[in-house]
């Protein structure tokens, strides 16, 4: 394998992490609160149909975002109010809204568009996708031995939305580290009642941190549709909020750590798309299902705990009674 | 907060759940400019309106009374298993193999031994989930989820490039012999009656060997193995020591290990059977209809066995009904499809609604409930 196939192989890779660590940095906030969330997966199939839809419509990739976003903070909003509000089983609720959102999108999209469950192809010309950005001195940094290229191919030339979802995990390390509501929001995934006696709202801090998710979930889907690929398609989110819960117990629920696991995922996901690249370099013809089925493999091998003991927020999954 | 009465919770909760599922859905229907009167009259006409149409409701029917009672097991135990897909596709290629191996003399036979074959392969493929569960504490809910998408992996690995016949194009395995056909609900005796082919003057019609005509319909004996699977389940829950342990380590595991209990023991056996009973399921698609092994065979009835087993509210009796219920659903939407033209995504939607209302806000509609009788008690010590 040559330089260029590596560097082309790790610009695939940040762009296949970049849905996984949105969802996987959703999910940390909802988590960490307290609050299991098993639907990321279908918080960023609606934001997906929504922003490719909106878009398409109004012409503009922006208010496609916002509507995005929107899809996914309704679907956090009957989460939050099921898992909280009426303190349901939060594992159910998650299954619940991904089959919804599986079903609901397609029948949306084909009233829509009338396209068998797809929506009509967006493009950078219209204003209807996100376009690549060059980062500053990449053209002329090009010249630079290996450094040069790297920066070139792999680091410049994204959407705005990957530098967004890079530029998220220092946030939320800093907003859960070292800020108020971050010390609160995970004392509240570890002893609601403590945070309740110190007299924050409980129920409050855990819908904000719903609400985060839905937000972040919001990106991930946008970037999906609006980003990576043209349009939006039925399914099209292919397991990735499983695999950015599986990248979330990898990095055993935190930010920095979250990175390093997405971009490991992302950089497997991008190797199933090359197989001849596997293949040259293993020496043996690796059948593309098990390339697919990497991902998955690897996580249960991490969720086995071989690699490190996962412990998640002690409170997680429980509904906060008050006056017990 | 004061208690509902036993009718009203065994009854009433998952009547007004459904009933809520059902209003969103109509409204579902409306924004997307249909009408919910319309789509289910022909729901009704296409899945219970005539014999063909039970033919398939009971079709679907009986592949959701196996993964109802599949997600039940493991509920009971505490366990929730969403890898009855995987523990499906698995159990499919059980019964491929079985029914591949030799060239069976006689039905009974073959389903006997494919029954095993689809019930071993679907425990297997349960086994690791539930091992890595009971001994190194990987929460079961994710890892049947990952097993779901490594059995599609196999799957599609096994069908292009072992299982399927040289000169064949499509991924799939190559045809069971023919002593592996299951009967038919048209080819039971009696029951065959419903499915008579009728002329004008309603007269049996004859074919050209000189046999009496009958409507084919997907439906076959793999139906009374479930009803019986329901029985069995029945049976080892409440009437055995083991049901018991389940039951008792699903409710307090602590107390469970305080009364002897063997944790690792009750997690393996509940999910041993639960995916057991997923995998049986692909003898009704598999080798009951199909008759080769198909790529996605169980096309997400693993999925809707956890719908079935909380609107059957954890009892094989409900679950019985439930499944009835769903595989009305699933003749009915794909009757949407061919006469409204609505897509069948719709019976999803139904779906995802049918958990949210029965599983996840099931405490809502326990809290509106309770409201309600609350107001009846008081209007009645009033008057009084």
């Amino acid at each position: 394998m040559d330089y260029g196939t590596l560097l082309q192989i790790l610009d695939t890779t940040l762009r296949l992490s970049t849905p996984l660590l949105l969802a996987c940095l959703a999910g940390l906030f909802s988590e960490r609160s307290g609050i299991f969330d098993i639907g990321l997966e279908g918080k960023m199939l609606a934001a997906a149909m929504a922003s490719a839809s909106v878009a398409f419509l109004t012409g503009s990739v922006w208010v496609g975002l916002l509507a995005g976003i929107g899809a996914s903070l309704i679907f956090a909003a009957i989460h939050g109010i099921a898992s909280i509000t009426f303190r349901g089983n939060q594992l159910i609720s998650g299954v619940a809204l991904n089959f919804l959102a599986s079903g609901i999108t397609v029948l949306i999209a084909t009233a829509l568009f009338a396209q068998g469950g797809r929506t009509p192809p967006l493009s950078v010309e219209e204003g209807t996708r996100f376009g690549e950005l060059t980062l500053p001195f990449a053209e002329a940094l090009r010249g630079v031995p290996v450094l040069g290229p790297l920066y070139y191919e792999v680091i410049s030339g994204h959407s705005l939305l990957v530098y967004v979802a890079l530029a998220m995990v220092p946030l939320s390390w800093w907003v859960l580290n070292r800020t108020r509501f971050g010390l609160r929001l995970r004392a509240v995934g570890e002893n609601p009642a403590a945070v309740d006696t110190a007299g924050v709202s409980v129920v409050g801090l855990r819908f904000a941190a719903v609400a985060i998710t839905g937000v972040l979930c919001g990106l991930a889907g946008a970037y999906m549709a609006t980003a990576l690929q043209a349009g939006f398609g039925r399914e099209m989110t292919a397991g990735r909020g499983y695999i950015a819960l599986a990248a979330l117990i990898f990095a055993k629920w935190r930010p920095v750590a979250a990175l390093w696991a997405c971009l490991l995922f992302g950089f497997f996901q991008a190797l199933a798309l090359r197989p001849d690249v596997v293949e040259a370099v293993v020496q043996v013809k690796v059948p593309v299902p098990l390339l697919d089925a990497l991902p998955y493999i690897l996580t249960v091998i991490v969720l086995a705990g071989f690699i490190g003991k996962a412990i998640p927020p002690r409170a997680g999954g429980e509904p906060y009674v008050k006056e017990r | 907060m004061d208690r509902l009465p036993r009718w009203a919770d065994v009854v009433l909760v998952p009547l007004v759940s459904l009933t809520l599922a059902a209003i969103i859905s109509a409204l579902v229907l409306l924004s997307i400019g249909q009408s919910p009167v319309e789509a289910f009259n022909v729901m009704v006409e296409g899945a219970l309106g005539s014999a063909y149409g039970w033919g398939y409701t009971l079709y679907y029917t009986t592949s959701f009374i196996f993964t109802g009672l599949a997600v039940t097991v493991a509920f009971h135990a505490g366990l929730f298993n969403i890898g009855g897909e995987g523990q499906a596709q698995l159990g499919a290629l059980g019964v491929a193999l079985v029914c591949l191996s030799i060239d069976w003399p006689h039905w009974t036979l073959a389903l006997a031994a494919a029954a095993t074959g689809a019930a071993v392969f679907g425990a297997a493929w349960a086994a690791i989930p539930a091992y890595l569960q009971a001994k190194r504490g990987s929460h079961i809910v994710i890892t049947t989820i990952m097993f779901n998408y490594i059995a599609a992996a196999l799957l599609v690995y096994l069908l292009v490039d072992v299982l399927r016949p040289d000169g064949q194009m499509d991924p799939a395995s190559a045809r069971f012999p023919e002593g592996t056909a299951l009967p038919t609900l048209n080819q039971i005796p009696v029951i065959q009656q419903f499915y008579a082919v009728l002329d004008a003057e309603g007269v049996q019609r004859v074919n050209s060997k000189g046999e009496l005509m009958f409507t084919g319909v997907p439906a076959n004996v793999t139906l009374f193995l479930a009803l019986a699977m329901a029985v069995v389940v029945w049976a080892l829950m409440w009437r055995t020591r083991l049901g018991y342990q389940i039951r008792a380590f699903g409710k307090s595991e602590p107390a469970a290990r305080y009364a002897g209990i063997n944790p690792v023991w009750i997690i393996m056996v509940a999910m041993l059977i639960s995916g057991a009973l997923a995998g049986m399921m692909s003898v009704n698609n598999v080798m009951g209809e199909a008759g080769r092994l198909l790529q996605n065979s169980s096309e997400g009835a693993g999925f809707i066995g956890i719908a079935v087993a909380l609107m059957g509210r954890n009892h094989p009796l409900g679950v019985v009904l439930a499944a009835l219920l769903f595989g009305f659903l699933y003749q009915g939407g794909a009757e949407l499809g061919l006469i409204l033209q609505i897509p069948p995504e719709m019976r999803i939607v139904v779906q995802g609604l049918v958990i949210l209302f029965t599983g996840a806000l099931d405490m809502m509609v326990r809290m509106i409930l309770t409201r309600i009788f609350g107001l009846f008690r008081s209007q009645r010590l009033g008057a009084a």
